[in-house]
Protein backbone atom coordinates (compact mmCIF):
# COMPACT_ATOMS: atom_id res chain seq x y z
CA UNK A 1 0.00 0.00 0.00
CA UNK A 2 1.09 3.55 -0.97
CA UNK A 3 0.68 4.59 2.65
CA UNK A 4 3.26 2.59 3.29
CA UNK A 5 5.49 4.91 1.89
CA UNK A 6 6.60 8.22 3.84
CA UNK A 7 4.75 11.34 2.51
CA UNK A 8 6.68 14.50 1.21
CA UNK A 9 5.73 17.79 0.81
CA UNK A 10 6.87 18.90 -3.15
CA UNK A 11 8.54 22.42 -3.62
CA UNK A 12 9.70 23.75 -7.39
CA UNK A 13 11.26 26.97 -8.34
CA UNK A 14 9.39 27.53 -11.72
CA UNK A 15 12.45 29.61 -13.07
CA UNK A 16 15.78 31.33 -11.95
CA UNK A 17 15.19 34.21 -9.87
CA UNK A 18 11.75 32.90 -8.20
CA UNK A 19 11.58 31.15 -4.86
CA UNK A 20 10.39 27.32 -4.43
CA UNK A 21 6.96 27.35 -4.20
CA UNK A 22 4.66 24.37 -2.24
CA UNK A 23 3.15 22.34 -5.57
CA UNK A 24 2.16 19.66 -2.87
CA UNK A 25 2.67 16.19 -1.79
CA UNK A 26 3.62 12.24 -2.92
CA UNK A 27 4.49 9.18 -1.33
CA UNK A 28 8.03 7.57 -2.03
CA UNK A 29 9.82 4.72 -0.45
CA UNK A 30 12.99 7.44 -0.19
CA UNK A 31 14.79 10.56 -0.95
CA UNK A 32 15.88 9.79 -4.73
CA UNK A 33 12.19 8.27 -5.52
CA UNK A 34 10.58 11.24 -3.94
CA UNK A 35 12.48 13.56 -6.33
CA UNK A 36 12.42 11.31 -9.22
CA UNK A 37 8.25 11.20 -8.70
CA UNK A 38 8.14 15.07 -8.30
CA UNK A 39 9.46 15.40 -10.97
CA UNK A 40 7.76 13.19 -12.80
CA UNK A 41 4.45 14.19 -11.26
CA UNK A 42 4.93 18.30 -11.13
CA UNK A 43 7.00 19.17 -13.83
CA UNK A 44 5.98 17.62 -17.44
CA UNK A 45 5.48 20.75 -19.15
CA UNK A 46 8.47 22.47 -18.03
CA UNK A 47 7.06 23.93 -15.05
CA UNK A 48 10.78 23.89 -12.82
CA UNK A 49 14.00 23.85 -12.91
CA UNK A 50 14.97 22.80 -9.11
CA UNK A 51 12.58 20.43 -6.76
CA UNK A 52 12.92 20.05 -3.46
CA UNK A 53 11.34 17.10 -1.27
CA UNK A 54 11.22 16.84 2.25
CA UNK A 55 8.99 13.98 4.51
CA UNK A 56 6.03 15.63 6.01
CA UNK A 57 6.79 14.53 9.21
CA UNK A 58 10.55 16.86 9.35
CA UNK A 59 7.94 19.90 9.17
CA UNK A 60 7.54 21.51 11.70
CA UNK A 61 4.57 24.61 11.67
CA UNK A 62 2.93 26.96 12.98
CA UNK A 63 -0.65 26.63 14.20
CA UNK A 64 -2.70 27.14 11.43
CA UNK A 65 -4.50 29.93 13.11
CA UNK A 66 -3.80 33.65 11.49
CA UNK A 67 -5.13 35.25 14.60
CA UNK A 68 -2.97 33.47 16.76
CA UNK A 69 -0.99 34.73 19.60
CA UNK A 70 2.21 33.99 18.14
CA UNK A 71 2.03 36.26 15.72
CA UNK A 72 1.07 39.33 18.04
CA UNK A 73 4.75 40.10 18.05
CA UNK A 74 4.34 41.97 14.83
CA UNK A 75 0.69 43.41 15.20
CA UNK A 76 1.81 46.67 17.20
CA UNK A 77 4.74 47.51 15.46
CA UNK A 78 3.57 50.34 12.94
CA UNK A 79 6.65 51.80 12.58
CA UNK A 80 7.80 48.99 11.24
CA UNK A 81 5.87 50.24 7.56
CA UNK A 82 7.29 53.08 6.06
CA UNK A 83 3.83 55.11 5.64
CA UNK A 84 4.08 55.33 9.95
CA UNK A 85 6.51 58.09 8.77
CA UNK A 86 5.57 61.74 7.42
CA UNK A 87 7.74 63.24 4.91
CA UNK A 88 6.40 66.99 3.52
CA UNK A 89 5.52 66.33 0.13
CA UNK A 90 8.21 68.47 -1.23
CA UNK A 91 11.20 66.42 -0.31
CA UNK A 92 12.24 63.97 -3.52
CA UNK A 93 12.95 60.58 -4.38
CA UNK A 94 11.57 58.94 -0.72
CA UNK B 1 -15.33 33.79 17.91
CA UNK B 2 -16.08 30.06 18.13
CA UNK B 3 -14.63 27.89 15.41
CA UNK B 4 -17.82 27.51 14.11
CA UNK B 5 -18.82 31.10 13.27
CA UNK B 6 -15.09 31.44 12.13
CA UNK B 7 -15.34 28.80 9.63
CA UNK B 8 -18.54 30.20 7.98
CA UNK B 9 -16.97 33.63 8.15
CA UNK B 10 -14.04 32.96 6.47
CA UNK B 11 -16.47 30.98 3.65
CA UNK B 12 -18.64 34.33 3.78
CA UNK B 13 -15.55 36.69 2.92
CA UNK B 14 -14.76 33.95 -0.09
CA UNK B 15 -11.44 33.19 1.50
CA UNK B 16 -10.32 29.53 1.29
CA UNK B 17 -10.17 27.22 4.00
CA UNK B 18 -6.12 25.52 4.32
CA UNK B 19 -5.51 22.20 5.64
CA UNK B 20 -5.48 22.12 9.93
CA UNK B 21 -8.32 24.53 9.51
CA UNK B 22 -11.25 23.78 12.28
CA UNK B 23 -13.91 22.50 9.97
CA UNK B 24 -17.44 20.73 10.58
CA UNK B 25 -17.38 17.35 10.46
CA UNK B 26 -20.03 17.12 7.49
CA UNK B 27 -17.64 19.63 5.90
CA UNK B 28 -14.57 17.34 6.12
CA UNK B 29 -16.70 14.25 4.43
CA UNK B 30 -18.39 16.21 2.16
CA UNK B 31 -14.86 17.21 0.88
CA UNK B 32 -13.37 13.63 1.46
CA UNK B 33 -16.16 12.03 -0.40
CA UNK B 34 -15.65 14.93 -3.36
CA UNK B 35 -12.11 14.82 -3.62
CA UNK B 36 -11.36 11.02 -3.93
CA UNK B 37 -14.50 10.54 -6.26
CA UNK B 38 -12.75 12.80 -8.82
CA UNK B 39 -9.38 11.44 -7.84
CA UNK B 40 -10.86 7.74 -8.86
CA UNK B 41 -12.32 9.25 -11.67
CA UNK B 42 -8.84 10.50 -13.09
CA UNK B 43 -7.62 6.99 -12.24
CA UNK B 44 -10.03 4.66 -13.39
CA UNK B 45 -10.26 7.01 -16.53
CA UNK B 46 -6.88 6.19 -17.74
CA UNK B 47 -8.48 2.58 -19.15
CA UNK B 48 -10.74 3.60 -21.61
CA UNK B 49 -8.38 5.48 -23.55
CA UNK B 50 -5.20 3.09 -22.73
CA UNK B 51 -7.01 0.53 -24.22
CA UNK B 52 -5.77 2.18 -27.57
CA UNK B 53 -2.72 2.89 -27.05
CA UNK B 54 -0.56 -0.30 -28.70
CA UNK B 55 -3.10 -0.06 -31.20
CA UNK B 56 -3.01 3.84 -32.05
CA UNK B 57 -2.38 4.50 -35.67
CA UNK B 58 0.77 6.06 -35.83
CA UNK B 59 3.63 6.80 -33.82
CA UNK B 60 2.78 10.92 -33.08
CA UNK B 61 -1.16 9.24 -32.22
CA UNK B 62 0.94 6.97 -29.35
CA UNK B 63 2.87 9.76 -27.70
CA UNK B 64 -0.43 12.03 -27.57
CA UNK B 65 -2.00 9.47 -25.97
CA UNK B 66 0.35 8.22 -23.90
CA UNK B 67 0.86 11.45 -22.42
CA UNK B 68 -2.69 12.03 -22.04
CA UNK B 69 -2.84 9.12 -20.15
CA UNK B 70 0.11 10.02 -17.98
CA UNK B 71 -2.08 13.36 -17.38
CA UNK B 72 -4.79 11.26 -15.83
CA UNK B 73 -2.61 9.85 -13.39
CA UNK B 74 -1.09 13.28 -12.46
CA UNK B 75 -4.66 14.36 -12.13
CA UNK B 76 -5.46 11.14 -10.02
CA UNK B 77 -2.31 11.88 -7.93
CA UNK B 78 -2.58 15.62 -7.68
CA UNK B 79 -6.11 15.17 -5.97
CA UNK B 80 -5.14 12.21 -3.27
CA UNK B 81 -2.70 14.85 -1.86
CA UNK B 82 -5.36 17.09 -1.68
CA UNK B 83 -7.82 14.39 -0.28
CA UNK B 84 -4.50 13.68 1.88
CA UNK B 85 -4.70 17.22 3.53
CA UNK B 86 -7.91 16.71 4.85
CA UNK B 87 -6.65 13.44 7.03
CA UNK B 88 -7.90 10.91 4.32
CA UNK B 89 -5.45 7.65 3.96
CA UNK B 90 -4.72 7.04 0.19
CA UNK B 91 -4.23 3.58 0.49
CA UNK B 92 -7.48 3.04 2.29
CA UNK B 93 -9.20 5.20 -0.61
CA UNK B 94 -7.60 2.91 -2.78
CA UNK B 95 -9.41 0.10 -1.22
CA UNK B 96 -12.73 1.74 -0.86
CA UNK B 97 -12.58 2.18 -4.41
CA UNK B 98 -11.58 -1.42 -4.99
CA UNK B 99 -14.21 -2.33 -2.61
CA UNK B 100 -16.84 -0.28 -4.59
CA UNK B 101 -17.38 1.68 -0.87
CA UNK B 102 -16.52 4.89 -3.42
CA UNK B 103 -17.76 5.96 -6.70
CA UNK B 104 -16.11 7.04 -9.74
CA UNK B 105 -18.02 8.86 -12.86
CA UNK B 106 -20.47 6.68 -14.47
CA UNK B 107 -19.05 8.17 -17.85
CA UNK B 108 -15.67 5.38 -17.59
CA UNK B 109 -17.93 2.81 -17.63
CA UNK B 110 -18.58 2.82 -21.44
CA UNK B 111 -16.51 0.63 -23.79
CA UNK B 112 -14.09 2.43 -26.25
CA UNK B 113 -14.82 0.25 -29.34
CA UNK B 114 -12.95 2.03 -32.13
CA UNK B 115 -9.90 4.78 -32.27
CA UNK B 116 -12.43 7.47 -33.22
CA UNK B 117 -13.47 7.02 -29.37
CA UNK B 118 -10.49 8.27 -28.79
CA UNK B 119 -11.09 11.45 -30.38
CA UNK B 120 -14.63 12.14 -29.13
CA UNK B 121 -13.77 11.16 -25.48
CA UNK B 122 -10.81 14.08 -25.73
CA UNK B 123 -13.43 15.95 -27.24
CA UNK B 124 -16.81 15.33 -25.46
CA UNK B 125 -15.71 13.90 -22.06
CA UNK B 126 -12.96 15.95 -21.31
CA UNK B 127 -14.88 18.94 -22.70
CA UNK B 128 -17.57 18.25 -20.26
CA UNK B 129 -14.85 17.74 -17.25
CA UNK B 130 -13.67 21.35 -18.07
CA UNK B 131 -16.95 22.61 -17.46
CA UNK B 132 -17.05 20.66 -14.31
CA UNK B 133 -14.06 21.63 -13.35
CA UNK B 134 -13.26 25.44 -14.16
CA UNK B 135 -15.61 26.71 -11.62
CA UNK B 136 -13.95 24.38 -8.96
CA UNK B 137 -10.92 26.21 -9.51
CA UNK B 138 -12.97 28.86 -6.93
CA UNK B 139 -13.51 26.18 -4.46
CA UNK B 140 -13.44 26.95 -0.99
CA UNK B 141 -11.17 23.93 0.06
CA UNK B 142 -7.54 25.60 -0.63
CA UNK B 143 -5.88 22.25 -1.91
CA UNK B 144 -8.64 21.34 -3.73
CA UNK B 145 -8.92 24.54 -5.93
CA UNK B 146 -5.17 24.60 -6.25
CA UNK B 147 -5.52 20.90 -7.81
CA UNK B 148 -7.80 21.98 -10.20
CA UNK B 149 -6.10 24.94 -11.34
CA UNK B 150 -3.18 22.65 -12.47
CA UNK B 151 -5.82 20.29 -14.01
CA UNK B 152 -7.60 22.86 -16.06
CA UNK B 153 -4.20 23.63 -17.46
CA UNK B 154 -3.96 20.47 -18.69
CA UNK B 155 -6.95 19.64 -19.82
CA UNK B 156 -6.95 22.19 -22.71
CA UNK B 157 -4.64 20.12 -24.33
CA UNK B 158 -6.68 16.95 -23.83
CA UNK B 159 -9.55 18.72 -25.72
CA UNK B 160 -7.54 20.00 -28.16
CA UNK B 161 -6.03 16.79 -29.32
CA UNK B 162 -9.69 14.94 -29.63
CA UNK B 163 -10.86 17.45 -31.14
CA UNK B 164 -8.27 17.29 -34.06
CA UNK B 165 -7.76 13.27 -34.55
CA UNK B 166 -11.43 13.45 -35.19
CA UNK B 167 -10.87 16.38 -37.25
CA UNK B 168 -8.02 14.81 -39.21
CA UNK B 169 -10.64 11.35 -39.78
CA UNK B 170 -13.57 13.71 -40.91
CA UNK B 171 -11.18 15.09 -43.72
CA UNK B 172 -10.54 10.63 -44.55
CA UNK B 173 -12.83 8.19 -46.21
CA UNK B 174 -16.19 7.82 -45.95
CA UNK B 175 -15.65 4.90 -43.22
CA UNK B 176 -13.73 7.28 -40.96
CA UNK B 177 -16.61 9.78 -41.02
CA UNK B 178 -19.06 7.04 -39.85
CA UNK B 179 -17.05 6.05 -37.58
CA UNK B 180 -17.10 9.27 -36.00
CA UNK B 181 -20.56 9.91 -36.48
CA UNK B 182 -21.04 6.17 -34.30
CA UNK B 183 -18.70 7.74 -31.24
CA UNK B 184 -20.42 10.19 -31.28
CA UNK B 185 -23.91 8.91 -30.93
CA UNK B 186 -22.26 6.52 -28.42
CA UNK B 187 -21.03 9.25 -26.19
CA UNK B 188 -23.31 12.04 -26.68
CA UNK B 189 -25.55 11.19 -23.71
CA UNK B 190 -23.25 9.75 -21.00
CA UNK B 191 -21.11 12.87 -21.24
CA UNK B 192 -24.50 14.85 -20.27
CA UNK B 193 -25.31 12.16 -17.67
CA UNK B 194 -21.69 13.30 -16.32
CA UNK B 195 -22.93 16.33 -14.44
CA UNK B 196 -24.78 14.67 -12.06
CA UNK B 197 -28.69 13.79 -11.84
CA UNK B 198 -31.11 17.26 -12.44
CA UNK B 199 -31.02 19.58 -9.65
CA UNK B 200 -34.44 18.45 -8.74
CA UNK B 201 -33.16 15.04 -7.54
CA UNK B 202 -29.23 16.16 -6.36
CA UNK B 203 -29.25 15.22 -3.10
CA UNK B 204 -25.54 17.14 -2.32
CA UNK B 205 -26.13 20.53 -4.40
CA UNK B 206 -27.47 22.80 -2.14
CA UNK B 207 -25.27 22.58 0.84
CA UNK B 208 -22.31 22.49 -1.31
CA UNK B 209 -23.02 25.73 -2.96
CA UNK B 210 -23.90 26.86 0.57
CA UNK B 211 -20.11 25.67 1.22
CA UNK B 212 -19.32 27.16 -1.90
CA UNK B 213 -17.24 24.15 -2.69
CA UNK B 214 -19.49 23.88 -5.69
CA UNK B 215 -20.20 26.77 -7.78
CA UNK B 216 -22.89 26.06 -10.59
CA UNK B 217 -25.51 23.64 -9.87
CA UNK B 218 -25.42 20.10 -12.51
CA UNK B 219 -28.65 21.73 -14.79
CA UNK B 220 -26.71 25.25 -15.20
CA UNK B 221 -23.37 23.36 -16.20
CA UNK B 222 -25.19 20.93 -18.49
CA UNK B 223 -26.51 23.54 -20.49
CA UNK B 224 -23.33 25.38 -20.50
CA UNK B 225 -21.68 22.28 -22.04
CA UNK B 226 -24.12 21.79 -24.61
CA UNK B 227 -24.40 25.71 -25.92
CA UNK B 228 -20.88 25.20 -26.13
CA UNK B 229 -20.93 22.14 -27.94
CA UNK B 230 -22.71 22.76 -30.54
CA UNK B 231 -20.87 24.44 -32.75
CA UNK B 232 -18.06 22.50 -32.42
CA UNK B 233 -20.52 19.61 -33.61
CA UNK B 234 -21.27 21.73 -36.77
CA UNK B 235 -17.76 22.98 -37.28
CA UNK B 236 -17.03 19.15 -37.39
CA UNK B 237 -19.41 18.04 -39.42
CA UNK B 238 -21.27 15.75 -36.96
CA UNK B 239 -25.03 15.47 -35.92
CA UNK B 240 -25.35 15.28 -31.89
CA UNK B 241 -28.41 12.63 -31.81
CA UNK B 242 -30.51 13.98 -30.31
CA UNK B 243 -33.99 15.22 -32.78
CA UNK B 244 -34.83 17.74 -30.28
CA UNK B 245 -31.95 19.62 -29.95
CA UNK B 246 -32.48 22.98 -31.16
CA UNK B 247 -31.57 26.71 -30.28
CA UNK B 248 -34.35 28.55 -28.06
CA UNK B 249 -33.95 32.52 -28.70
CA UNK B 250 -36.40 32.98 -25.85
CA UNK B 251 -33.73 31.50 -24.05
CA UNK B 252 -30.99 32.04 -25.55
CA UNK B 253 -29.73 28.87 -24.78
CA UNK B 254 -30.25 25.31 -26.38
CA UNK B 255 -32.97 22.82 -25.73
CA UNK B 256 -32.50 19.53 -25.80
CA UNK B 257 -34.24 16.06 -24.81
CA UNK B 258 -34.83 14.16 -22.11
CA UNK B 259 -31.98 12.13 -20.52
CA UNK B 260 -32.23 8.49 -19.82
CA UNK B 261 -32.13 8.82 -15.89
CA UNK B 262 -32.67 5.11 -15.84
CA UNK B 263 -29.75 4.27 -17.48
CA UNK B 264 -28.05 6.62 -15.52
CA UNK B 265 -28.65 5.03 -12.02
CA UNK B 266 -28.09 1.20 -13.52
CA UNK B 267 -24.56 2.61 -14.09
CA UNK B 268 -23.59 4.43 -11.00
CA UNK B 269 -25.25 1.34 -8.82
CA UNK B 270 -22.52 -0.88 -11.06
CA UNK B 271 -24.31 -2.50 -14.07
CA UNK B 272 -22.99 -0.57 -16.33
CA UNK B 273 -21.01 -2.08 -19.95
CA UNK B 274 -17.53 -2.22 -18.14
CA UNK B 275 -18.17 -1.46 -14.05
CA UNK B 276 -16.60 -5.01 -12.93
CA UNK B 277 -13.98 -4.64 -15.67
CA UNK B 278 -12.76 -1.47 -14.53
CA UNK B 279 -12.68 -2.09 -11.15
CA UNK B 280 -11.07 -5.89 -11.82
CA UNK B 281 -8.75 -3.88 -13.21
CA UNK B 282 -7.34 -2.01 -11.25
CA UNK B 283 -7.58 -3.92 -8.24
CA UNK B 284 -5.49 -6.22 -10.33
CA UNK B 285 -3.00 -3.49 -11.12
CA UNK B 286 -2.47 -2.73 -7.34
CA UNK B 287 -2.15 -6.09 -6.28
CA UNK B 288 0.64 -6.84 -9.46
CA UNK B 289 2.23 -3.83 -7.27
CA UNK B 290 2.48 -4.86 -3.94
CA UNK B 291 5.74 -6.88 -4.29
CA UNK B 292 7.36 -3.44 -6.03
CA UNK B 293 5.89 -1.03 -3.15
CA UNK B 294 7.39 -3.76 -0.34
CA UNK B 295 10.64 -4.24 -2.05
CA UNK B 296 10.92 -0.70 -2.65
CA UNK B 297 10.26 -0.35 1.13
CA UNK B 298 12.62 -2.94 2.06
CA UNK B 299 15.32 -1.13 0.13
CA UNK B 300 14.86 2.29 1.49
CA UNK B 301 14.52 0.33 5.00
CA UNK B 302 18.04 -1.12 4.34
CA UNK B 303 20.19 1.75 2.78
CA UNK B 304 19.01 3.96 5.76
CA UNK B 305 20.26 0.96 8.18
CA UNK B 306 23.51 1.40 6.46
CA UNK B 307 23.84 4.77 6.71
CA UNK B 308 23.16 5.06 10.73
CA UNK B 309 25.73 2.28 11.19
CA UNK B 310 28.45 3.76 9.38
CA UNK B 311 27.79 7.21 11.01
FE1 LIG C 1 -8.17 14.70 -15.96
FE1 LIG D 1 -8.38 15.00 -19.21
Amino acid sequence: MSSDWPLYEVFVRGKRGLNHVHVGSLHAADDEMALHHARDLYTRRNEGVSIWVVKAADITASSPDEKDPFFAPSGDKVYRHPTFYDIPDNVPHM
Amino acid sequence: MSLELKFEETIAHDQRIEPRDWVPDAYRSTMVRMIAQHAHSEIIGMQPEGNWITRAPSLRRKAILLAKVQDEAGHGLYLYSAAETLGADRGELTEKLIAGKQKYSSIFNYPTLTFADVGVIGWLVDGAAICNQVPLCRSSYGPYARAMIRICKEESFHQRQGYELLMTMMRGTPEQREMVQEAVNRWWWPSLMMFGPPDADSSHTAQSMAWKVKRHTNDELRQRFVDMTVPQAEALGVTLPDPELKWNAARGHHDFGEIDWAEFKQVVSGNGPCNAQRVAHRKAAHDDGAWVREAAAAHARKIDERQRSAA
